[in-house]
């Protein structure tokens, strides 16, 4: 059941139908024993009545008429309503039947000579206690009927539960209207959510919410500011890349502008060697823009595959159109790492770039591996990053004043990125005398 | 007409210096705000074209800068930022044009001319005097209704005494309009164009101001 609503409903109804019933069962067996106890308190009271009265001789004519003739003495017994319920035989000790009460049946009530019994009388069960008076010479006995008992307490569970039975409808609309009410902050919360555009990424109003709905509240706000913040990034980066790539394309129409008016050998010639440039460096650009947004929009975990690290660094070395730097791999070539070949690959191969762009000569490139990290490090001998403009160098289309004039400012973000991917860090440092050493470490695999 | 171009991208200023040359300017280039407030500084300029993102600032602050010290040189914006509200805040910190990237090289140097002409409080691109009509958007110049041809050092000559008829420029303020930084000015430059421009257009057409400079002469041939 997905609705809390119903699920609410279901459980407070059900428990309180439970509870009801189990309450309606004590009160039947709790009244039925106390009826019990008051009818059978009223026949030994009774009984004890008639003894007395047949003590004091007020039913003296009785006994007489007993002796006189064999008819027994029919009396009345009172004339509440209550009391026609009971019937009363007295019975000489010798087995004569000597009075009995109006509609008494004419069978003795029972054959107990002493206290409470159960007896069946033309398919009547009967109640009776009997109260023998020896000095008499006689025995009282009083019964009622059980069915009349049954009826008794089924008439007061009754009265009971009818008023029982009528209100459980007005409970469960209760319980209904208290769920819709007790939900409504969830309701309204819905609603102003699905109320909303598309990119309406506002926080949702915190003040008066029910303590369990904050959390969720909090957790769908924070959400909503993370997502704001992606598509911010997102359109930054869209505005920042229009901007890189609309720099070089003036620049290129320019340089064309320039070639096609000069009539001067030299400047027609200058122009266009600087098309040439511009276009290598914008195709660069365009180049690292998808490395970027291919490691940004990887989703996809990690390919893991073992590689050894000395390997991609020839590699990219080998791919490297470089005239006036050498690369120089030194540590440990063997070692190896269960890593993505193609993240790995992008951040080594972009921090080579960089390295190089700033390098006077020798890029220096050093893998280290021990048990808990593996370190790939890029040292070039250039003027390095100024204190103040480190942490700013892995944002994009950051340039900092010692740039190279063909870097994009895109190359150190990108091994963040592939660098945040892998698990692993990136850290830059600066040498001395001069120069940058800028450290890829990552956590070493397990499978190692 | 000598300007200042402020704008990182080296290929691009690479562009701008040689083509906004050809259209006879005298370029300064720099790309960062740190040099470009130190040309600022050091030089009076017709106009800057001045890029918004430097590496180690904006141009808007340049912008705010020259503005607040009361400097009223134009300046050309040029950006790859160019929303409607870009527009509107560079126009709004002081700028007196906005271009986008990328644009026409003809366009760019039509619109530096016209902010330089309103900045000299010109209302149109036709100078006059004394039957010399200078056309300072086709840089083409006539005496009489017959085309006379200048050279690119002499056009700007022309135009400095034109923009101020009837008062004296400094032989400073001549070698400032013509020259670059970068370029080596003989130390007679100034005399030869003025020599040549009386050669074509009348040897009373300029005057010398003797330790002052050079104006235009008030009297008609």
């Amino acid at each position: 059941m997905t609705s809390i609503r119903s699920r609410l409903l279901t459980i407070l109804i059900a428990s309180t139908g439970l509870i009801w019933l189990f309450a309606v069962a004590w009160i039947y067996i709790s009244t039925q024993a106390e009826v019990e106890r008051v009818l059978d308190a009223r026949l030994t009271e009774a009984a004890r009545m008639v003894n007395s009265l047949l003590a004091e001789r007020k039913v003296e004519m009785a006994l007489a008429t007993d002796t006189a003739g064999d008819a027994p003495v029919q009396f009345q017994f009172g004339d509440a309503s209550y009391e026609r319920q009971l019937s009363c035989q007295i019975w000489s000790l010798d087995g004569k039947l000597i009075g009995r009460s109006e509609h008494a049946p004419s069978g003795q009530l029972t054959q107990s000579e002493s206290g409470f019994s159960q007896s069946v009388i033309n398919g009547e069960t009967w109640r009776v206690y009997s109260i023998e008076n020896a000095s008499l010479g006689v025995r009282v006995m009083v019964g009622d009927s059980i069915a009349v008992r049954d009826r008794l307490v089924g008439d007061v569970v009754k009265g009971l539960a009818i008023p029982a039975i009528l209100i459980l409808p007005f409970l469960a609309g209760a319980i209904w209207i208290s769920v819709r009410r007790g939900m409504r902050p969830l309701n309204d919360m819905a609603t102003a959510l699905s109320s909303r555009a598309a990119n309406d990424l506002q926080p949702l109003p915190q003040q008066s919410l029910p303590d369990e709905i904050v959390p969720a509240v909090h957790a769908l706000n924070g959400l909503f500011q993370r997502v704001q913040e992606a598509r911010e990034r997102e359109k930054n980066f869209t505005t920042f890349a229009a901007h890189e790539l609309k720099t070089p394309l003036a620049g290129l129409k320019t340089q064309a502008q320039v070639a096609l008016a000069s009539q001067d050998g030299d400047v027609h010639e200058n122009a266009l060697r600087q098309i040439a440039a511009g276009v290598d460096r914008t195709s660069r650009l365009v180049r690292q823009l998808l490395d970027l947004s291919s490691v940004e929009a990887s989703d996809r975990a990690p390919n893991a595959s073992s590689i050894r690290i000395a390997d991609i660094v020839r590699r990219i070395a080998a791919d490297m159109p470089s005239e006036n730097a050498r690369i120089s791999i030194g540590g440990d070539l063997e070692a190896s790492q269960s890593t993505d070949a193609v993240l790995l690959t992008l951040a080594i191969r972009n921090l080579i770039e960089n390295a190089l762009l700033h390098s006077q000569g020798t890029v220096q490139v050093g893998i280290a591996q021990d048990a808990h990290h593996l370190r790939v490090s890029v040292e070039d001998d250039g003027p390095g990053i100024s204190e103040d403009e480190l942490p700013r160098v892995t944002e994009r289309f950051f340039r900092g004043r010692s740039k190279s004039p063909t870097g994009s400012g895109l190359g150190l973000a990108i091994v963040k990125e592939a660098a945040s991917r892998l698990d692993g860090r990136l850290i830059f440092e600066n040498r001395l005398p001069s120069g940058l050493r800028a450290t890829l470490e990552l956590p070493a695999s397990p499978s190692r | 007409m000598r300007i200042l171009v402020v704008e990182d991208d080296p290929l691009l200023l690479d562009g701008l210096t040689a083509g906004l040359g050809l259209a006879s300017f005298t370029v300064d280039a720099v790309s960062t705000c740190e040099d470009a407030y130190a040309a600022l500084e050091a030089n009076e300029y017709r106009a800057v074209v001045l890029d918004l993102m430097l590496p180690d600032g904006s141009g808007l602050d340049i912008l705010a800068s020259l503005r607040k010290r009361q400097n009223t040189t134009p300046v050309v914006l040029l950006t790859a930022r160019d929303q409607i509200e870009d527009r509107i805040a560079g126009l709004d910190a002081g700028a007196d044009d906005y271009v986008g990237k990328p644009f026409d090289l003809d366009e760019l140097a039509a619109r530096v001319r016209a902010a330089a002409r309103r900045g000299a409080g010109l209302a149109c691109a036709i100078l006059e005097w004394n039957g010399v009509v200078m056309d300072t958007a086709q840089q083409t110049v006539a005496k009489d209704g017959l085309s006379v041809s200048v050279t690119r050092r002499e056009f700007g000559v022309l135009r400095k005494l034109l923009e101020h008829p009837g008062s004296t420029v400094s032989k400073a303020a001549l070698e400032d309009a013509l020259y670059g930084w970068q370029e080596e000015v003989e130390s007679n430059a100034v005399e030869v164009h003025v020599h040549n421009l009386r050669n074509k257009l009348g040897s009373s057409f300029i005057k010398t101001v003797r330790g002052l400079g050079y104006r235009l002469s008030e009297e008609c041939r």
